[in-house]
């Protein structure tokens, strides 16, 4: 089933025509892996599904982009539950000068529960989702910032997790991480695919053909291809997906 | 082309390195050093007038006797009206100007505003509290009057030091709290005003320290040449550090004779600008260790 659908979707940054005519489902329950050069933008579509690109004043978007068959752009769409059922993991992580029980609460808080023992057991279940549980949990009254920045990531995983979306956009989540941290979030994502529907943005050849089910290649605001990760990998039907994926550009 | 000299190039270097450090030392230092000068100055003079009489008398013998405690009670009623009023307007005026105004038109002439307003004479602010807050709205010469002529004056103040500190917050915690379905507004209170908030309060030590020693916003609207006693409400008059030093240096009965006076009353407005500050600092040091914790 396709949890999303774009249909012809264009963007403009002011003059700047971003992304160019973007048709293409992603499954349910699966990781679709989003490659391409710098720039070409992958980052931009990435946030049409939760209406990030909603806080840069300059934006425009044309065409349909569908979460669970409904028009996430349609009037009367409610953003901030939207951001809810899709959540979203940056490149540098992010957590907020809180504690680390804090910084998995706020999502939960800032959504209206207050049931004390409800969140603990939230915070808990998270932070065991996103392996990190073993490593913090007699420090979770400590700051976040004293986590290192693999941990950090994890932790924003964590959070994102505590209201349980059923969508996971990640950006490049482990570009800022050194490798021992790469494979724990890679192993989390191989984990997660149970129960979201994980779509990321990755610069890794073998990170994409690791983690994914389905990869689309970008190239200038275009989609060039997308196909199941073997395919894209072994036997690219557009020859400038080939020339990537091989380095010969990018 | 002939080739740099190494070994010239590389003292020269050091040479400007020491230059620059050499002489912006010694203007740092003098500044400082002007700075203590006035201090102790003040200090020599003021230091054998101030006593616990001093700070707790009324005034008596034309002011020449007797202590200023009216006018220590007026001043503080004065800073602290004038922030009751300031500090939550220029905050949620920063706030609304940082966080909520879209780049635009309207942005940039709130911003031109309060700039502007930053630049007029402290004597045109009380002016128009005079007019506006004593005649128009019949306050009269009152704690009010000059509190809300004081807190305009601070208010660009307040408005730019709030401003200043949420720029600093970066992006991404806003982005990141917007992305887990949180609205600005919760955005703002829960996570970025709490990260800003120490350095919310250099503006509100800021503008204590330039609402306490005004004389010219007091002087048409609430400041008393002599009044011994202390207020009842906020509809009465006050005497204030600057105003009753400026009486007693300028224009009391014996300017001689209260030359004393006048010395221990500017050490105690010294004084009292630099306990707010130790107290605002403190403040400061437990906002910015709580917003790590919470
Ligand atoms: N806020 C913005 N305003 C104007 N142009 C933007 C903005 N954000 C991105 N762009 C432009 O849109 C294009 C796509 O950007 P995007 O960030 O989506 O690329 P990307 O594929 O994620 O690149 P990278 O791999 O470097 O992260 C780029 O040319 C970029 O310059
Ligand atoms: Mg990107």
């Amino acid at each position: 089933m396709n949890k999303i659908e774009t249909h012809n979707v264009n963007l403009h940054y002011g003059d700047f025509h971003a992304l160019k005519g973007i048709s293409m489902s992603i499954v349910e329950n699966s990781v679709t892996a989003l490659i391409g050069p710098s720039g070409c933008g992958k980052s931009t579509y990435l946030r049409l599904f939760n209406r990030m690109n909603d806080l840069i004043s300059s934006v425009k978007i044309e065409g349909d982009i569908l979460v669970e068959g409904k028009d996430i752009y349609e009037r009367g769409v409610d953003v901030d539950e939207l951001r809810k059922k899709v959540g979203m993991v940056f490149q540098k992580p992010n957590p907020f000068p809180k504690t680390i029980f804090e910084n998995i609460a706020y999502g939960l808080r800032v959504n209206g529960i207050k049931d004390k023992a409800f969140i603990e057991e939230r915070v808990e279940r998270s932070l065991q989702q996103s392996a990190l549980w073993g490593e913090v949990k007699d420090k979770l009254k400590k700051s976040a910032f004293e986590l290192s920045g693999g941990q950090q990531q994890r932790l924003c995983i964590a959070r994102a997790l505590a209201i349980e979306p059923t969508v996971l956009l990640m950006d490049e989540p482990a570009s800022a991480l050194d490798p021992i941290s790469t494979t724990k979030i890679e192993e989390l994502i191989y984990e997660l695919k149970n129960q979201y529907t994980i779509i990321i943005v990755t610069h890794n050849m073998q990170q994409a053909g690791r983690v994914s089910d389905r990869t689309a290649f970008f190239y200038m605001g275009e989609l060039i291809e997308i196909d199941e990760t073997k395919v894209i990998f072994t036997n690219p039907k557009n020859v400038r997906t080939q020339n990537y994926i091989t380095g010969r550009f990018g | 082309m002939k080739q740099p000299d190494h070994l010239k190039v590389r003292k020269k270097k050091q040479r400007n390195q020491r230059l620059a450090f050499v002489s912006f030392g010694i203007i740092s230092f003098s500044m400082v050093a002007i700075l203590v000068v006035i201090l102790s100055f003040i200090l020599y003079h003021g230091f054998h007038v101030i006593s616990w009489d001093f700070i707790t008398k009324m005034p008596e013998d034309g002011m020449t006797k007797g202590g200023i405690y009216p006018a220590i009670i007026g001043t503080l009623y004065l800073v602290a009206g004038s922030m009751l009023f300031a500090f939550p307007i220029g905050v949620m005026s920063g706030i609304y100007i940082n966080e909520y105004a879209k780049d635009g038109m309207l942005k940039r002439f709130i911003k031109m505003m309060t700039n502007n307003l930053a630049g007029v004479p402290s004597i045109v602010f009380g002016l128009f509290g005079m007019s506006l807050f004593v005649n128009k709205l019949k306050f009269g010469d009152s704690i009010l009057a000059g509190s809300l002529t004081l807190g305009l004056l601070a208010l660009p103040v307040v408005i730019r030091t709030t401003e200043e500190a949420l720029k600093a917050i970066d992006n991404s915690f806003r982005i990141g709290s917007l992305a887990l379905g949180a609205t600005k507004w919760q955005t703002t209170r829960r996570v970025v005003m709490p990260m800003a908030f120490p350095n919310v309060i250099t503006g509100l030590i800021l503008s204590i320290g330039r609402v306490s020693g005004e004389t010219a916003p007091i002087l048409f609207t609430v400041a008393a040449y002599f009044l011994p006693k202390l207020p009842h409400s906020i509809f009465d008059k006050v005497m204030a550090l600057p105003y009753h030093l400026y009486v007693i240096a300028t224009s009391g009965t014996n300017i001689e004779a209260s030359r004393g006076m006048a010395y221990g009353t500017a050490l105690v407005l010294i004084m009292l600008v630099l306990i707010a500050n130790l107290l605002a600092n403190a403040l400061r040091r437990y906002f910015s260790k709580k917003v790590k914790m919470n």
